[in-house]
Parts: C-alpha cells; structure tokens; sequence
C-alpha cells in the first residue's frame, strides 16, 4: 500500500506473466516454501517442532519482503518475530511439559471451524491485494523503493495517526496484560476461595 | 565477471576473519587468565607461551566420538550448533572495518536492524540444544538463556537505536560518516548499555547464570561432545568478536582516529576491537556471577531506564544542533 502511493512503479514495460524473470521464479518459490513450512507447523504432533517450523516461515516472509525490495520490513520481521516472538514462545514450551516426541493430545476437536476462519482470511487478503496491485510493478533497477528512508517517511508523513493509534492500542494491551497477570494486586479485594487455590497451584508446579 | 569476483573475494576476507578472529580472541583469554591469576597451564607445545595448544585442542575436538543421547531429538540436536555460529559470520559481513565502498563485506541499508536481528536469531541455537538434549540441566540452561535474552534485547535495541537517531541513519557505514569525536561523551552512556547488555547476550560473565557450571554443569551445551560442542564454544568467541566489533562501530568511531584515517582507519577499528575483547576476558576474571534474580533485576530496573534517558539525552541535544 504504502508503496502504491507515493513511488512511482514502472508500469509501463509490458510484463508477460509466462515469462517471468529470475527475481518472480525466486519469490514464487519462497512462497511456496514458507507455505509449506506453515502447513507443517500447524500439522505436526510435535510442539517444539512446529516453534521451529515457524521459525522458518516466519524467515521465509521476511526472505520475501526482501525480494520486494522493503529491505527496512525483512529484517524488523526477523528482529521482532523470529528473535523475540519465537524466543518468547519456545521459553513458554519449556516451562510446560513439552515432550521429545509426538504429543498425543495435540490435536484440537476445532480445527475444521479453524480451517474455515484461515482460508476465509486467506480468500479475503488475497483478494484484496490482487484488487489494489493488479497491473503494478516494481522497477528493480531504478531507486530502492522499500529502503529505510522511503519507509520512514512515508510512515511519519502518511500514516501517523494510524501508527500512533496503533501504538496506544499496543500500550492498552500491555496495561491489560500487567492487570491481568496481578491476581492477588490489593486494588482487587477478590474472594477468599480465589486466592488460595492460586498460591497452591503455584507451589504445585 | 569483475562482480562475481569481488563479491567471493569479499566473502572469502570475512570468512578468514570469522574463522580466525575468534580463536585468537580464544587463545588470547587463556593467556590473558593465566597471567591475571597467575598460573601458568600449558606452556610448552610449540614453544611461545604454548602457542600450539590451541592446535593441540582443535584435533582433540575433531577426535572425539560425535554422542547423540539416546533420548534426544536427533535432528534437532544435530542441527543446533549451526543456528548457534552462522548469525555471526551474517552479521560479520555487514560490519565496516575502515572508510569507504571497499572496507565492509556488504553495505546494508538497515545495518543495524540487521546485526541485531541476525544476532538475536543465535540464542535460537541454545533453546534448540537445551530443549533437544532430553536433560533436565540443559532444560534449565535453555530456560535461563531465554529469560536472559528477553530481559537484554530490549536495552540493547534502545542503547543502538540512540547512536541511529544521532546519526540520523541505520547504515552502519553511515553511522561512521557522521561520527564526530564529541559522540564519545555523548554517547557514553548508551555505549555502556550496549556493551553490558551485550555481554549478557553471549552469556559472558559475570552474567553467564545459563552455562553455570557449578549448578547445571554447562547450561543447554551439557550433552555435547567433539566438534558439535567445540563449534558452541567457537560461536561464544565470534560473538565476542562481533560485540567488540560492533561496539566499536556504533560508539567508539570505527575507523575514526587521532591521527591516519584515511590509510590506517582500520588498524583504528582492529585495536579498538581488540581492547574491548580484553576488556570482555578482564571482566570473566574480576567478577563473580550475578545471580537469576540480580540479573533480571540489572536488565529491567538499570539499564531499560538508562537506556531511555540516554535516548532522550540524544534528541535534545540533537533539537538543540539543528
């Protein structure tokens, strides 16, 4: 999108969609790596495995952000999402019981309604970006469209106040996360039969 | 043709710098400990100061039988070493050693965004060997290790993202273009931010609390044998090559000196280099471990706030300049 505004693509040069250049046969391949990767990890019975499949996903759509040319977005998404939000998640894994091998009860009784929300919002971001990008695209050889700069300034000249209201979002979340972690804070007088089973449960693990 | 060629050279110079520059760092904290606490260790093979010993380790490693324990996760486990060492021959490329097109293995628009990410995606190595071990003294030192960079990302970004809003650039070499001599008192607070939150990244001591040997034997690293371990071990070193590098970089002025820059600007980057490296082995020697808690606390109620206050104490000044 944010590209779409102010760069000017090449679209001039007619582009045959059956004869595609190295970079299109490089992207489609990734796609299609990283589309296996995230199968995998919502298949596999093993639940460390399917954090590291992720792991590689999550690389694979940064690879591809790079073949787009937004060089800025490739490696805030290894920075945030492999380094931070894969980190986060394999230290929860091994604080429960995450076995070696298959876990038998991996398996959600929801994952039919889960499968209709995923390809319902897969139809729906597909759509929309074949709507908005259809016939855009994006010269190679001129100015680096995506670099650091170009998204700085079109994300603090164009875009303040959805990232502004996204950040206040973000710190209404992690005020929310703080109160809710507070079980037993003072401001909440909760009843006599909550606390106690929840210091035991603590003292249990 | 000339491209292709340049390319390989450069990355043949930075693979000769990633596979030498950590075990001389490595020999040099063995000598460096030996004098500081005097004793000697071995001094005899090769003659020097037992120079040869470094060798004499290298064909021990690759002679040991290579153990999967019989309850690991194979693949993961096998795999493990690699995600630890290759983020930091990555990141070597894009650090900047002198001035100009021809001193960095490749300029990276977003260099910072790309060394820290790349860096953080190393710990990755030390979770898949904690979980993969099927040991509960590896569990631990995993669990440690992820604590510890959870607590020691957040400064280290805040203290990088200081010097980025100083330049007014994430390029590394751009950050270098800009250096001025006054960013050393400037910056200073940052840099000591960096610096130790670094340290905690690599599990250096004093804050080595996932590798205690004294409580979980060897941390997430405890199942491995021969060349599997000896790469988690060069790893650590390459990650000290890479902090001091970056250190120098980002705070200190890379190849900016006193006198010859434009000839001699990467012996500047070298010896800096260099002097943090051992500052890092001075440092193992003269504290004692922090213990989960301190660690914890060191993160979030020091640093994080000194980080803030040193990015703050950046866009004043900086409002002030323009």
């Amino acid at each position: 999108m944010t590209l779409a505004i102010t760069a000017p693509l090449a679209a001039s040069a007619p582009q045959g969609f059956l004869s595609p250049t190295g970079v299109e046969i490089a992207f489609v391949l990734v796609g299609i790596a990283t589309l296996a990767a995230a199968i995998v990890t919502v298949t596999t019975k093993q639940l460390v495995h399917a954090a590291l499949w992720l792991v590689v996903a999550l690389g694979g759509l940064a690879v591809e952000y790079l073949l787009l040319t937004a060089e800025f977005i490739a490696w805030v998404q290894v920075l945030i999402y492999v380094g931070s939000v894969v980190v986060l998640l394999l230290f929860g894994l091994m604080l429960t019981k995450a076995p070696i091998g298959r876990s038998p009860d991996a398996d959600s009784g929801n994952r039919w309604a889960a499968l209709t929300v995923a390809a319902a919002s897969a139809a729906a971001l597909v759509w929309v970006v074949v709507d908005a990008f259809r016939t855009q695209w994006i010269d190679l050889d001129g100015a680096v469209q995506g670099s650091t700069e170009v998204t700085g300034s079109i994300l603090f000249r164009h875009w303040v106040l959805p990232f502004e209201a996204l950040s206040v979002l973000l710190l209404a979340a992690l005020v929310g996360a703080i109160v809710l972690s507070r079980k037993n804070g003072d401001s909440e007088p909760a009843p006599d039969g909550t606390t106690q089973p929840s210091t035991a449960d603590k003292e249990q693990r | 043709m000339n491209d292709v060629l340049d390319v390989a050279l450069r990355l043949i110079v930075v693979f000769v710098v990633f596979l030498t520059f950590p075990l001389i760092v490595g020999q040099t904290e063995h000598k460096v400990m030996a004098h500081m606490q005097g004793r000697l260790g071995p001094m005899y093979a090769g003659g020097f100061h037992g120079w040869a010993q470094l060798v004499a380790d290298g064909v021990k490693f690759a002679q040991k039988e290579d153990v999967v324990p019989a309850a690991a996760d194979r693949r993961v486990f096998q795999l493990a070493p690699a995600v630890a060492l290759l983020p930091y021959l990555l990141v070597l490329v894009a650090i900047p050693i002198g001035p100009g097109e021809g001193a960095v293995g490749q300029v990276v628009d977003a260099g910072i965004f790309f060394v820290l990410a790349v860096m953080g995606v190393g710990v990755l190595g030390s979770l898949m060997a904690g979980w993969a071990s099927a040991n509960k003294f590896s569990l631990l030192g995993g669990l440690r290790t992820a604590a510890q960079l959870l607590a020691y990302e957040l400064p280290m970004l805040l203290a990088a993202a200081s010097v980025a809003m100083a330049a007014g650039t994430v390029s590394l070499p751009g950050i270098l273009n800009a250096f001025e001599w006054w960013w050393l008192p400037w910056q200073i607070v940052g840099a000591l931010v960096f610096f130790v939150a670094g340290l905690a990244e690599l599990q250096r001591p004093p804050f080595d609390m996932p590798v205690a040997d004294s409580e979980i034997i060897f941390g997430a690293y405890t199942e491995y044998t021969g060349l599997r371990f000896a790469l988690f071990l060069l790893a650590e070193y390459a990650g000290i090559v890479v902090l001091c590098g970056l250190t120098t970089v980002l705070f200190l002025g890379g190849w900016h000196g006193p006198f010859g820059a434009d000839g001699l600007g990467w012996l500047w980057t070298l010896l800096k280099t260099a002097i943090l490296a051992f500052l890092v082995i001075w440092l193992r020697v003269s504290y004692p471990r922090l213990r989960e808690d301190q660690l914890q606390k060191l993160a979030w109620t020091v640093l994080v706030p000194l980080a803030l206050a040193q990015i703050a104490l950046t866009g004043i000044v900086k409002v002030a300049i323009n």
